[in-house]
C-alpha cells in the first residue's frame, strides 16, 4: 500500500474512535477529506514535524473546521505529537475540541468553526509570502456548503486580483450539507464555471484518487499557472469509507456506536 | 484626530517595513501619499470588511503588523466574528483603525453613526480598546499599539477637545488628565471630551472646578484613577458619544462596583437604548441626546443643590 492510502487509512481509524469515544459528530465531513489530507500531509507538503513554526514549511489551513478530528489525526501520524493524544478529543478539559483549534495543538496553524474564514486568511499568508519572496505555498481545504457564505468569496476576488499563485484551494465536493443537498439549500453549480469566473485555474477531480491528487496538487503542476491561485473541485463522498456512512446527512451529526462503531472498524480495516 | 493617526503611520512605516495598512476603500485623500511612498506596505481591499481582517489575519500569523481602515461600523460590526476568531483568538498583532466615531457622520444616518463600537469591542476578550479624546492621543496610542500585544481598536473622532498637551508622556492604559478641578470630575472617551471642558469653563462662574480626565483606553481601563477620583471628588460624570450600554460608563461601574468604593453621586451620560433616526451635525445629534456641556453643568449644578 502506498504511504499515502497507508495515512488515509489511519486517519479514518483514528476519526471512527475519537468520534466514538467522545461522542462527537461529524464524522461523515471527516471521511471525505481522509484522502486529501492524507495525500497534503503524506506526499506534497513540506513540513518539519518536530519544528512545526519551520519557516519554510508549506501552510494548511482547514477552513471547514468541523473536520477537525481528519487534522488532528494527520499531524499525529505525521509526527507533530503522540497518537495517544488523539483519544482526548471531546473530553472535559481537552484542546482536542470539535472545531480545529490551534491552541496547544502543534501544526495546527488556524483555529476554525465558524464556515468562510479559512480562505481569507489563506490568502493573506499567500500576500505575505508573495511580499516576503518565501517560497511556501498555501493550502486551505474548505466545505462545498461552505461556498454559501459570501466572505469566501470576498477572498476569492483577492486572491485572483493579486495574483496569488501560490495558494491552492481544494473544495470537498461531497454535495451534501447540514439540511440537504447543496444544490436543493443554494445551488452552487455550475461551480466550476463561477469558479473561473473569479479568476481560478480550477481543476474537478476524484477526491478519493490519490495518483490523481498527487499529480494536481504537485508544485511542478501549479508552475503552469503563473498568474492564477488554484482551485480543486474534489469530487468526494461524504463518509467515504463505512458503506452505511456513505451519502448519509444523519452522519453529519451521529456518532458510531455499539455494533455500527465495530462494523464502521471492520470496514476501515479491511476485514 | 485622523491627522494625527496619519503622522504615525509615516513615522512606524519608516522604522519596519513589516508595518502594514490596509483600507477597505475608504480614505480618499488621506492614503495616497502613504501609498506612493510605502507601496508594499499598503493595500486596499476594496469593500470587504470580512476578507479584511481574515487577509490581515494572514499576514500577522506571517509577521506583520498590521493597521487596518474604514469608518464607522464598517471595520467593527461588519466582521466581528472574523475579528474575534481570527484576529483575537490567535493573538495576532492588528489595530482596527475607524474613522467617524459616535456622531462624526452624524448627518449620513444611523448606518454611519458608529454608537455601539465601544462596547462590543470591550467584549472581546485581549481587544485593547483606545478612544481618544484629544488628537496628540490619537498619535501617541498609534505608535503604542504597534508594540502591544494583541488586537487593539482605536476609534477616530471628527472632533477633539484641544488643549495644551507639551510635556505629556503617554500610555496605554493610563488616563490623561485634560482639566485639574477640585470639585467634581468628569471621565471621558472621544473628541466628546470637548463637551467636558466647555462645562468646566461654565462652571467655573459658579465657583465650582471640575477635574477632565480622558480615559482615552477604555479596556484595560485606569483602576487607580477611578478610585481616585471616588475618593476625592463630589461626584463622577462618565460621557461617551456612544451607547450606554456596556461602554466606557459602564466600565466605570464595573470598577466602582467591584471596588465597593461608592462615589457620592454617579451619572452615566451617552446614548439610550435605541438608534437616532433623524440626522444631523455632531454637535446638533449631541444636543438631541443630551451630551453636551450644558447638560453636564445642569447634572451637576443638581447635586449642589442637594449636597
Amino acid at each position: 500500500m502506498e504511504n499515502s492510502e497507508y495515512l488515509a487509512k489511519k486517519i479514518r481509524l483514528h476519526a471512527v474512535k475519537m468520534v466514538n469515544s467522545g461522542g462527537s459528530s461529524h464524522i461523515g465531513s471527516v471521511l471525505s477529506i481522509a484522502d486529501i489530507l492524507a495525500v497534503l500531509y503524506g506526499h506534497i507538503m513540506k513540513y518539519k514535524a518536530t519544528q512545526p513554526k519551520w519557516p519554510d514549511r508549506d501552510r494548511f489551513i482547514l477552513s471547514k473546521g468541523h473536520g477537525g478530528v481528519g487534522v488532528y489525526a494527520a499531524l499525529a501520524e505525521s509526527g507533530f505529537f503522540d497518537t495517544r493524544k488523539l483519544m482526548e478529543h471531546y473530553q472535559d478539559g481537552s484542546i482536542f475540541s470539535g472545531h480545529v483549534s490551534h491552541k496547544g495543538i502543534p501544526g495546527v496553524e488556524l483555529s476554525t468553526g465558524a464556515l468562510g474564514h479559512g480562505l481569507a486568511v489563506g490568502v493573506g499568508m499567500a500576500y505575505a509570502a508573495k511580499l516576503d519572496e518565501e517560497a511556501y505555498r498555501v493550502f486551505v481545504l474548505m466545505s462545498d456548503g461552505e461556498l454559501n457564505e459570501g466572505s469566501n468569496w470576498e477572498a476569492m476576488m483577492f486572491a485572483s486580483h493579486h495574483k496569488l499563485n501560490n495558494v491552492v484551494a481544494i473544495v470537498d465536493r461531497n454535495r451534501l450539507q447540514s439540511m440537504n443537498t447543496t444544490e436543493e439549500t443554494l445551488t452552487l453549480e455550475p461551480l466550476q464555471q463561477k469558479l473561473e469566473a473569479f479568476g481560478w485555474e480550477v481543476i474537478s477531480l476524484d477526491g478519493h484518487e490519490h495518483d490523481v491528487l498527487k499529480v494536481y496538487l504537485s508544485v511542478d503542476y501549479e508552475k503552469r499557472y503563473l498568474d492564477k491561485p488554484l482551485i480543486i473541485i474534489a469530487n468526494t463522498v461524504k463518509g467515504k469509507g463505512v458503506s452505511f456512512m456513505e451519502n448519509q446527512i444523519a452522519w453529519h451529526y451521529k456518532t458510531p456506536t455499539g455494533e455500527l462503531f465495530d462494523q464502521a472498524i471492520k470496514e476501515l480495516e479491511g476485514v | 484626530m485622523r491627522n494625527g493617526f496619519m503622522r504615525s503611520m509615516f513615522a512606524l512605516a519608516e522604522e519596519s517595513k513589516d508595518l502594514m495598512l490596509i483600507t477597505a476603500d475608504l480614505g480618499y485623500g488621506v492614503f495616497e501619499e502613504f501609498e506612493k511612498k510605502y507601496p508594499k506596505q499598503y493595500l486596499n481591499v476594496g469593500v470587504a470588511e470580512q476578507n479584511m481582517i481574515g487577509v490581515a489575519s494572514g499576514l500577522a500569523l506571517e509577521g506583520k503588523t498590521v493597521y487596518l481602515y474604514s469608518i464607522g461600523n464598517f471595520p467593527t460590526l461588519r466582521c466581528l466574528e472574523q475579528i474575534r476568531n481570527d484576529a483575537c483568538y490567535h493573538e495576532l498583532n492588528i489595530n482596527i483603525v475607524a474613522m467617524g466615531g459616535g456622531f462624526s457622520y452624524g448627518g449620513l444616518g444611523m448606518s454611519h453613526h458608529a454608537t455601539e463600537d465601544i462596547a462590543i469591542m470591550r467584549a472581546l476578550p485581549g481587544v485593547t480598546v483606545v478612544v481618544p479624546s484629544t488628537e496628540w492621543e490619537a498619535e501617541e496610542a498609534t505608535l503604542a499599539l504597534s508594540k502591544n500585544k494583541g488586537v487593539g481598536y482605536l476609534r477616530l473622532d471628527k472632533s477633539k477637545a484641544t488643549i495644551e498637551e507639551t510635556g505629556r508622556a503617554f500610555s496605554l492604559g493610563e488616563s490623561n488628565m485634560l482639566l485639574n478641578g477640585d470639585d467634581y470630575a468628569v471621565i471621558v472617551a472621544g473628541g466628546i471630551a470637548e463637551e467636558a471642558i466647555d462645562a468646566a469653563y461654565a462652571l467655573s462662574e459658579y465657583f465650582l472646578s471640575l477635574k477632565v480626565l480622558s480615559m482615552h483606553t477604555v479596556k484595560p481601563i485606569d483602576k487607580e484613577a477611578i478610585a481616585d477620583l471616588v475618593k476625592y471628588y463630589k461626584g463622577i460624570i462618565c460621557i461617551e458619544e456612544g451607547t450606554k450600554l456596556g461602554g466606557l460608563g459602564s466600565a466605570v461601574s464595573e470598577v466602582i462596583m467591584e471596588t465597593q468604593n461608592y462615589p457620592k453621586n454617579f451619572r452615566s451620560i451617552g446614548i439610550n437604548d435605541q438608534y437616532i433616526c433623524i440626522v444631523g451635525s455632531q454637535k446638533f445629534l449631541r444636543e438631541e441626546s443630551e451630551m453636551t456641556a450644558d447638560f453636564i453643568v445642569k447634572v451637576i449644578l443638581e447635586w449642589e443643590s442637594l449636597t
